[in-house]
C-alpha cells in the first residue's frame, strides 16, 4: 500500500474565485479523498442585511460576487416581490433577462478562456477574454457601468434601454456569432482537448442528484434542470429558447453545455430586445412599503440557481434574508469527480464546476515524500497540466514541428499563475 | 533617484492578494492584462509567489480568518516593495466594515488607494502609473522603507 | 419556450397525506409556493418523504431566529411541477437539536454545519460537524444569526 499523503491547495485560493482550501488526500499520484476548507471570503452579508432597508440591501447582494453581480439582485428582488406581492411591469421583466443573459455570455466567456489556460491552452484563454470586452462594452451601454450594474431594484428596473441604443446593441451581439462559433470549433472539434477532459472526472446523474448540483454542473450531468424553464421569471416565460443537456457528467460535457448555452443567450437577447420596441410603459411600478411576508426569489444565474429567501415584518427592513449561492452546492460535487484522478487532472477538475476562479491562484503544495519536503506553486500545478497536454501531443503525432516548451509556455503568458 | 527605486520600479511582477472579495476588483485587474489592455507589454506580469513580487495588490476587505493569512504574506516580502489597494473595499471596509467577522486590518504600509467598485482597468493603469511617477520624482518612498514611528508611549520602566 | 406549467396540486395532496399527524398547520400562499409546519421530531421522515419518494430537489434549509423559538426551514423544489414547498419545524432555545439529514440527502452537509455555527442548532448524527465559515477559534456560544439569546450574553 502506498502511502498517504496530504496536498493542500490554497487557503489562498487556488482555482477558485471564493478563497478556499482544498486539502487533495493522495497515495501515489492519485487522488483519494477531498477535504474542503471554506470561509476565508465569509463576510457576513445575511446578517448585514438585516440592517439595511430593501433597497440598500440589493445593493449590498450585488458584492456578493463579481461575476454574478445582477444574478444575486434579480433574485433578491424577486423574494422581496414575491414577500410584498408587488407587481413588475412587463417592460422590466425584458430588461432584466436581458442584462442577465448578456452577464451569462461574459461569464461564460470567462470560465472558458481560464480552463484553456489550465489545460494550457493559452490562446483560447486570451481570445476568450478579448471577444469579453466586447460583451462589457454592451453592458456599459446598457447599465453605465462593466460590473456591478445596480439594474435591479424591487419592483422594477433603475434604467429604461433607450429605443436608439437597441440597433447598436443588436450589431454587437452580431458580432459576437463568429467568435463564439470559433470557440465552439476550438473547442468541442479538438482533439486535444478530447483527451485531456473526455471521460475526467465524470459526475454520475445521481450523484448530481444527491449532492443537488445545479446550472451547467447539473445539466452536463444530464440532469435536466434549470430554473428559467421549470419555474419561470422575469421574461423567460415569454421566449423562445431551448435548455442544453449533455449526458457523460465529464469537464469535456460541462465545456459543451456552457458553449452551447451562449448561442440561446443571444437568442434571448435578441427577442427581449426586438419585444422591447413595442412593449412601451414604465419600467418601475415604485413600490413604497413591503408588506409583511415572507418571499423565495430564484434566478439561474451563470452557473445555476440562485436562492433568496426574505422575511418581512411590515418595517423597510428584511427580518430574515438567506442567499444560497450555487457554488455552495456544486463545489461538494468535486469530493466525487475528483476520486481516482490523478493531481494533473485536478486543476481542470475542480474548475470545472466554474466556482468563479477569476482570481490569480495562490497555492503552495507540499509534498512530504521520503526523499524530503517539497514546495509546489500554482505554476508547478499547470506546468505539470501542461505537460500532460504536451505528452499527449506528442502521442498522438498532433505535436506541430516546432512545439512551444512548457517551460517557455509557463513563463511568457503565465508566469507564475 | 537611487539604484533601488530605478530597479523596482522597472518591469513590475505583481503578485495579487484577494482578501475576502467580491472577485470583481480581481476580474479587473486580470482584465488589464488582457489583449485589450495588455499591460504585459510594459513588463508588468502577474507572479505565483510573494517572493518574487514587487508589487501586492489588495483587494477586498480582511476577514477574520484571512487577516492571519496577510500577515503571514507580509513578512514573506522582499523589500522594497509596494502595497496597492485595489477598490474601495481595502481603504475603508465600505458596507462591510460593520460585520461580525470583519477584522480591522493590520497597519500596512500602503502606498496607493485605486478608488472605485471596481476600478476601471483604465483607473488601475493610471493608478500604477502615477505610484511609478512619484517614486522616480521622489515625492514619496515605499511604505515598507519608512522607519516606523516612534512610539509615543514611554517605554515601561525596568522592575527592579 | 414552453413552460412547465404549475399542476403540483396532486403531489401537494400526497405529501399531505403522507405527513398525516405530523402535519401541524398548512398554508398555500400560491400555486407555486407552500409552507408545511411539523414537529422537529419528524424532520427525517418528512426529508426522506421529500426526497426518496416524492423526488425534491432540496434548495436549502436555514434558520429564523424567534422569540417562540428557532425556525428552521428546508425548501424543496418539485421542479417538474413550478412549485417550492417549505418544511418548518420550530427548535426551542433550551435544546436546539434536530436529526441530520446530510447521511439522507448529501447536499444538507454544508447547510447544517452552517446552522450549527452561525445559529447553534445541534445536528444530531451529522456525519462531520464542525466549522465551515468562521475561523475553529471563533468564541464558543457567540451566535451571530442568533437575536433572542436565551441566558447567553450579548455579543457587540
Amino acid at each position: 500500500m502506498s502511502k498517504r499523503t496530504i496536498v493542500p491547495i490554497g487557503p489562498y485560493h487556488a482555482l477558485q474565485e471564493e478563497p478556499e482550501f482544498f486539502k487533495l488526500h493522495v497515495e501515489g499520484e492519485t487522488v483519494v479523498h477531498l477535504d474542503i476548507e471554506l470561509g476565508y471570503n465569509h463576510r457576513g452579508i445575511e446578517k448585514l442585511s438585516e440592517s439595511k432597508d430593501f433597497e440598500e440591501t440589493v445593493f449590498l447582494v450585488e458584492r456578493i460576487c463579481g461575476i454574478c453581480s445582477t444574478s444575486h439582485p434579480i433574485a433578491c428582488v424577486q423574494a422581496v416581490e414575491d414577500a410584498g406581492d408587488i407587481c413588475v411591469p412587463e417592460r422590466a421583466l425584458f430588461i432584466r433577462s436581458t442584462v442577465g443573459e448578456l452577464e451569462r455570455i461574459h461569464s461564460h466567456l470567462l470560465w472558458l478562456g481560464l480552463a484553456g489556460h489550465f489545460l494550457g491552452f493559452n490562446t483560447l484563454w486570451m481570445w476568450a477574454w478579448r471577444f469579453r470586452e466586447d460583451v462589457l462594452n454592451i453592458l456599459e451601454l446598457v447599465t453605465g457601468n462593466r460590473n456591478h450594474y445596480g439594474m435591479m431594484k424591487p419592483g422594477g428596473v433603475r434604467r429604461d434601454i433607450n429605443d436608439t441604443d437597441i440597433p447598436v446593441i443588436i450589431k454587437l451581439l452580431e458580432g459576437l456569432k463568429d467568435p463564439i462559433a470559433m470557440f465552439r470549433d476550438a473547442v468541442i472539434e479538438d482533439p486535444l482537448v478530447h483527451a485531456r477532459t473526455r471521460g475526467i472526472g465524470v459526475l454520475t446523474r445521481e450523484k448530481a442528484i444527491a449532492y443537488g448540483a445545479l446550472g451547467p454542473t447539473a445539466r452536463a450531468s444530464g440532469y435536466d434542470i434549470d430554473v428559467r424553464r421549470d419555474h419561470p421569471h422575469a421574461a423567460y416565460g415569454m421566449v423562445d429558447w431551448d435548455v442544453i443537456t449533455c449526458g457523460n457528467g465529464d469537464v469535456f460535457d460541462k465545456a459543451v453545455v456552457r458553449i452551447l448555452e451562449l448561442f440561446e443567450s443571444i437568442r434571448i437577447i435578441e427577442q427581449c430586445l426586438n419585444q422591447l420596441k413595442t412593449v412601451t410603459g414604465p419600467v418601475d411600478s415604485d413600490p413604497r412599503f413591503v408588506a409583511t411576508g415572507e418571499g423565495i426569489g430564484h434566478y439561474e444565474a451563470p452557473r445555476g440557481e440562485v436562492f433568496h429567501y426574505v422575511r418581512s415584518d411590515g418595517s423597510n427592513r428584511p427580518v430574515r434574508h438567506k442567499v444560497r449561492a450555487p457554488s455552495y452546492m456544486n463545489v461538494p460535487t468535486n469530493r466525487e469527480t475528483v476520486l481516482g484522478e490523478t493531481i494533473a487532472d485536478a486543476t481542470i477538475i475542480l474548475a470545472a464546476v466554474d466556482p468563479c476562479y477569476c482570481c490569480t491562484e495562490r497555492m503552495a503544495v507540499a509534498v512530504d515524500s521520503p526523499g524530503g519536503r517539497r514546495l509546489w506553486g500554482a505554476q508547478d500545478l499547470i506546468r505539470m497540466s501542461c505537460e500532460k497536454t504536451y505528452e499527449l501531443m506528442d502521442e498522438s503525432g498532433l505535436r506541430g514541428p516546432e512545439p512551444p516548451p512548457c517551460a517557455a509556455a509557463g513563463q511568457t503568458r503565465d508566469s507564475g499563475r | 533617484m537611487t539604484y533601488t527605486i530605478d530597479a523596482l520600479t522597472k518591469s513590475l511582477n505583481v503578485f495579487h492578494l484577494a482578501g475576502s472579495a467580491c472577485n470583481n476588483c480581481d476580474i479587473e485587474i486580470l482584465d488589464a492584462l488582457t489583449p485589450k489592455y495588455d499591460l504585459e507589454r510594459f513588463g508588468i506580469t502577474l507572479v505565483g509567489s510573494i517572493r518574487h513580487a514587487d508589487v501586492l495588490l489588495l483587494s477586498g476587505i480582511f476577514n477574520r480568518k484571512a487577516t492571519v493569512r496577510l500577515k503571514e504574506l507580509l513578512v514573506q516580502a522582499p523589500k522594497p516593495y509596494l502595497v496597492i489597494a485595489i477598490g474601495g473595499c481595502p481603504a475603508t471596509g465600505l458596507m462591510f466594515r460593520d460585520s461580525y467577522n470583519f477584522e480591522a486590518p493590520p497597519s500596512i504600509p500602503i502606498d496607493a488607494f485605486i478608488p472605485g467598485c471596481p476600478p476601471k482597468p483604465e483607473a488601475i493603469i493610471s493608478g500604477v502609473v502615477t505610484v511609478i511617477g512619484a517614486l522616480r520624482e521622489g515625492a514619496i518612498v515605499p511604505g515598507c522603507l519608512q522607519e516606523p514611528e516612534a512610539n509615543p508611549q514611554p517605554a515601561p520602566e525596568a522592575v527592579t | 419556450m414552453k413552460t412547465r406549467g404549475s399542476n403540483s396540486a396532486d403531489t401537494i395532496n400526497r405529501i399531505r397525506g403522507a405527513l398525516g399527524e405530523h402535519l401541524l398547520n398548512f398554508e398555500k400562499k400560491s400555486g407555486r409556493r407552500v409552507y408545511i409546519d411539523i414537529a422537529p421530531e419528524t424532520v427525517l421522515e418528512a426529508s426522506s418523504l421529500m426526497f426518496e419518494e416524492t423526488g425534491a430537489r432540496l434548495q436549502i434549509a436555514t434558520g429564523i431566529d424567534t422569540p417562540a423559538g428557532i425556525e428552521v426551514m428546508y425548501h424543496w423544489a418539485l421542479d417538474s411541477e413550478d412549485c417550492l414547498v417549505t418544511i418548518r419545524a420550530t427548535v426551542a432555545h433550551e435544546d436546539p437539536s434536530l436529526d441530520s439529514i446530510a447521511t439522507l440527502c448529501p447536499a444538507a452537509e454544508w447547510i447544517e454545519r452552517e446552522m450549527w455555527e452561525l445559529l447553534g442548532i445541534e445536528f444530531r448524527d451529522h456525519p462531520d460537524l464542525r466549522h465551515l465559515l468562521l475561523d475553529d477559534n471563533w468564541p464558543q456560544g457567540n451566535y451571530p444569526l442568533r437575536k433572542f439569546p436565551s441566558g447567553q450574553e450579548v455579543i457587540p
